[in-house]
């Protein structure tokens, strides 16, 4: 048994560990599952350096990418894998609190990891928090929760400090997905970690949460979903925070780094729907979901978004495409955190996918009229 | 191994008033919203002084000067 979804809802008592399981970590080659793909070996290890037992783990289940599914769906099934990655690594890592920062309308979730809490008997679980994380975008980024968890704003800070130097209350910080703790579970056990949670959205026989072997191509994935009824015009890997691809690039992919797969959702894009309208859709939710702090996001994704409308509303004075490509580049890497550089990344690969449709959109929109 | 400095900004703090850009205009310049895009890499020796300067006039103290050690 090496899967998550099908492995019993608790797997009974915690097996030992010490330090030396970070180099278990590191040698299932386990990466974090809330979108940045960091090794969780790093992390762990620069946290455990700083604990002098006052390490805090911050166990993130935000879930804040609209499309993404799968996080809510591991608390509400296997809660007791997560808690038990949460107290494997408050041990490991000699934490003296552990905070379950859970999505506010993520209910059933949260109750689900309520109640399995008051199941365990562990010392750690007495030095659980349980915390609801503003059901914002930004609210799941690493910055964002201990921003919250100290003041009450779940918007990020200025980087330095990081997480593992002065995070919740100053103290040292883990903050790790809810997927990437349940692997853990799975690691202490000596089983392997070569599954993946991916949510299937979009034009897809039957969207849902997946659990597919490491390495499974992109084209198998929507096969398990029931295929694509419609042919596809462009496949989105990782969310919003991800790439348009091709339909023909992005089936041969296999389920891992290399396909940049982010938090997990692969959306498909049947041809009958108009990608222009669908990007500018997307720009106009993340341009909404800055959370103003940063000039650049702020105006610059506005400004994106709205000339991304007036190229999908064929409203444009003919400009607007090399305002996008001149506002990405200079948006780009300019906020305190990866709001801006993950729009930017969104649109330039719709820029590229999409190219005919942006340049042709006003006048198939005359020829509709 | 020689000391040399970049220009750092806070991008929360800064509220793109524009007055770095004015006085160093060699190294930063302003995007289409009056916040400020600085050129990478360490500062040059002879603009250390209006990169001091623009740093010590940040209205918000934003603009920060950083080291950084390159190898000579």
């Amino acid at each position: 048994m090496t899967r998550l979804l099908d492995s019993p809802p608790s797997l009974g008592a915690l097996p030992h560990v010490t330090a030396e399981f970070i180099s278990v970590i590191d040698r299932a080659a386990l990466v974090g599952r809330g979108g940045a793909a960091f090794p969780t070996a790093v992390k762990w290890r620069a946290v455990a350096q700083r604990s002098r037992g006052n390490a805090v783990v911050v166990v993130n289940g935000a879930e804040g990418e609209p499309k993404s599914l799968k996080d809510r769906l591991l608390m509400t099934t296997r809660p007791h894998l997560i808690l038990d990655g949460a107290v494997i690594a408050a041990r490991v890592l000699r934490a003296h609190r552990v905070i379950l920062y859970l999505g506010e309308r993520h209910d059933a979730a949260r109750a689900a990891m309520h109640n399995a809490l008051t199941q365990r008997s562990e010392p750690e679980c007495r030095v659980v928090s349980v915390a609801a994380a503003p059901a914002r975008y930004v609210a799941g980024a690493e910055g964002a929760a201990i921003h919250f968890l100290n003041a009450g704003v779940a918007t990020p800070t200025t980087i330095p400090p990081f997480a593992f130097e002065k995070g919740v209350s100053g103290a040292p910080t883990l903050v790790q997905n809810v997927e990437t703790l349940a692997r853990i579970a799975l690691i202490a056990r000596g089983m392997p970690a070569d599954s993946v949670l991916v949510t299937l959205a979009g034009g897809v026989a039957r969207p849902g949460v997946f659990e597919l072997p490491t390495g499974t191509t992109i084209g198998e994935a929507v096969r398990r979903a029931g295929g694509m009824p419609e042919t596809p015009r462009a496949i989105l890997v990782g969310g919003y925070f991800g790439s348009w691809m091709r339909p023909e690039e992005a089936m041969p992919l296999p389920l891992d780094h290399r396909a940049h797969l982010g938090c997990g959702v692969i959306g498909v894009l049947p041809s009958s729907r108009c990608p222009v309208c669908e990007t500018a859709g997307i720009m106009r939710y993340l341009a909404s979901e800055s959370s103003a702090q940063c000039g650049p996001c702020f105006f610059g994704l506005r400004a994106l978004a709205d000339a991304c409308t007036r190229i999908a509303e064929a409203a444009s004075d003919g400009h607007d495409i090399n305002r996008l490509q001149r506002w990405a580049a200079d948006v780009a890497g300019r906020g305190a955190c990866k709001h801006p550089d993950g729009a930017v990344k969104f649109l330039s690969s719709a820029l590229e996918v999409f190219a005919t449709e942006f340049a042709h959109h006003s006048h198939a929109m005359r020829l509709i009229a | 191994m020689k000391e040399r400095v970049s220009l750092v900004v806070d991008r929360i703090r800064c509220d793109g008033r524009g007055v770095c850009a004015e006085l160093l205009p060699e190294l930063i310049r302003l995007d289409d919203w009056g916040y400020p895009i600085l050129t990478p890499g360490p500062v040059p020796d002879q603009l250390l002084a209006l990169a001091r300067r623009a740093v010590d006039d940040c209205p918000v103290m934003a603009l920060a000067m950083r080291q950084s050690y390159r190898r000579q």
